[in-house]
């Protein structure tokens, strides 16, 4: 297995020349999938909030769908996401399809039913411990739902993780929509499918290696911020 | 939580017109084939016409199928593929302008080196076929409705063995990409119908070879084609047509003649200039 010592001599030579076409590449896909996590961390996170404070009709169905919708297929929302934007669909006239743009919805799409089951669950047990609490001091779901979120932060960063961990890595959605145009839509995933078509193992491996560091590099920073504020809120 | 929140909006909103403004002014989106853009062909030639016109090329290079589905749709604004009944019905349908030869380039079958149905160094590709059926040694074929994979059926037809009846026996359908059947057919020692830039340029080619090539019948000739700006008024007709003029002109030709893999010629530009 040679392409193993390929794969990280092409990761080695790839990071240290500062490759023009990788740096290009880790931005856009940096830029779709922060940006996809961050209007689904915005929709996500008060919908699964709301799911979990309040009481109406149908509550438990929603919660059901909200956990199963964790696992829409990449490649399926891709599909869906392309038929709207596409020429002939309904939202044809905006030409979004084959841009970041069209990229960050699909991932939109996939991210946000994430955010909102877990954050529906940390809600959910914050509020069983503080109910009585809060209802003592006049407070119903409505004004909860701020504080609890702010209270529960902390904790809510690991659904804002896994977020992120579902856009960085799926491939099936971005090559639909993004259509994989080099210097256009061309992230990392898709980089690596390419590769992999090419017969280009140890490069698409390399690739991989630098995706995988990456994801370590954002979820440790997120580790130290998290334990920076969390020591200053003491 | 108020502040955190409209910190992320402003983040949102940066990223998002951030991607806006990358976007050149001047482009046109061609739907291509996975076959001539993992040859490496647009990325030689392409800057060459951007150079000249200020133009940028957008190639999103898929299936001939999936090509001529993204064109049909209004989603590209020229299309370059390989299979020429379906770019004439789609001309003809009336989603095409006019369609131009390009240039062409063949298909090999490449197999293990064992060559357990013994075909190697046969010309006649149906033949070749007809002994791999009656080995019943693996095929992998793309079953992807590609212009390779129904240039394949039309050789299995002319060999007259019926292969959606072995389908999962020995003739195994991967329903992908050119790379991905041959990293597949690779694994499973089969023999593969494909066009010969992927192979030349391709990298993980195990023990496999060209075993059969030469036949006439392998020819594989690319056209280009301008999508009506009549079916969709928002195609960039003209700067399509540039592209169009440029590419069959003597000096895309040239460009197309020039692309060399290890001193090997992946195309041989054949455009007739005034119509094909």
């Amino acid at each position: 297995m040679t392409d193993f010592g390929a794969a990280f001599a092409a990761a080695f030579r790839l990071v240290v020349t500062l490759d023009a076409n990788l740096v290009e590449i880790v931005l856009l896909s940096l830029r779709v999938s922060l940006g996809a996590v961050a209007i689904a961390t915005l929709i996500g996170m008060p919908l699964g909030a709301i799911v979990a404070l309040f009481r109406f009709p149908g509550r438990t169905g929603a919660v059901v769908v909200l956990n199963a919708l964790m696992g829409l297929p990449p490649v399926v929302v891709g599909l869906i996401v392309y038929l709207l934007l596409s020429r002939a669909g309904p939202l044809g006239v905006l030409g979004l399809l084959f841009t970041p743009t069209a990229m960050v919805i699909a991932q939109v799409i996939l991210v946000t039913p994430i955010i909102a089951a877990l954050t529906r669950q940390v809600i959910d047990d914050l509020w069983g411990e503080y109910a009585e609490q809060l209802r003592s001091l006049g407070a119903g779901p409505a004004q909860a739902l701020p504080t609890l979120l702010w209270d529960g932060r902390f904790t809510l960063l690991i659904a804002v993780l896994a977020g992120f961990g579902r856009a960085s890595a799926e491939v099936g959605a971005v090559m639909i929509v993004g259509g994989n145009i080099d210097h256009v839509t061309r992230v990392m995933t898709t980089a690596i499918a390419l590769e992999v078509s090419k017969g280009d193992l140890a490069l698409a491996l390399g690739l991989g290696l630098i995706l995988i560091a990456l994801s370590l590099g954002i979820n440790g920073t997120a580790y130290v911020l998290k334990g920076a504020a969390q020591w200053r809120s003491v | 939580m108020l502040k955190a929140l409209t910190r992320m909006v402003v983040a949102a909103a940066f990223v998002i017109s951030a991607g806006s403004s990358l976007a050149a002014d001047s482009f046109i989106t061609v739907a291509s084939t996975t076959s001539t853009a993992n040859s490496g062909l647009f990325d030689d030639v392409l800057p060459l016409f951007q150079k000249k016109t200020g133009i940028e090329v957008r190639v999103v290079a898929v299936g001939t199928g999936q090509a001529l589905k993204l064109a049909r749709n209004g989603d590209a604004d020229v299309l370059f593929v390989h299979h020429k009944p379906s770019e004439e019905a789609f001309v003809a349908d009336g989603f095409g302008i006019e369609r131009f030869d390009v240039m062409y380039n063949d298909f090999v079958i490449v197999g293990p080196m064992a060559d357990p149905a013994g075909v190697a160094g046969m010309r006649e590709a149906a033949a070749a076929l007809e002994k791999v059926a009656g080995a019943q040694a693996p095929f992998a074929s793309r079953g992807d409705d590609s212009g390779t994979h129904k240039k394949e059926l039309g050789l299995w037809k002319t060999a007259g063995v019926d292969v959606t009846a072995q389908s999962g026996t020995w003739y195994r359908e991967t329903g992908s990409g050119m790379g991905a059947t041959l990293n597949t057919g690779i694994g499973m020692d089969a023999y593969i119908l494909t066009d010969r830039g992927t192979w030349l340029s391709f990298k993980n080619r195990g023990d496999h070879k060209v075993l059969v090539e030469g036949d006439p019948v392998l020819f594989n000739q690319y056209g280009v084609i301008l999508v009506n700006p009549e079916k969709h008024p928002h195609v960039k007709a003209e700067l399509g047509q540039k592209f169009i003029d440029w590419v069959i002109s003597a000096e895309g030709q040239k460009a197309i003649g020039a692309f060399k893999i290890n001193g090997e010629q992946l195309f041989t530009p054949n455009a007739s200039k005034g119509g094909a």
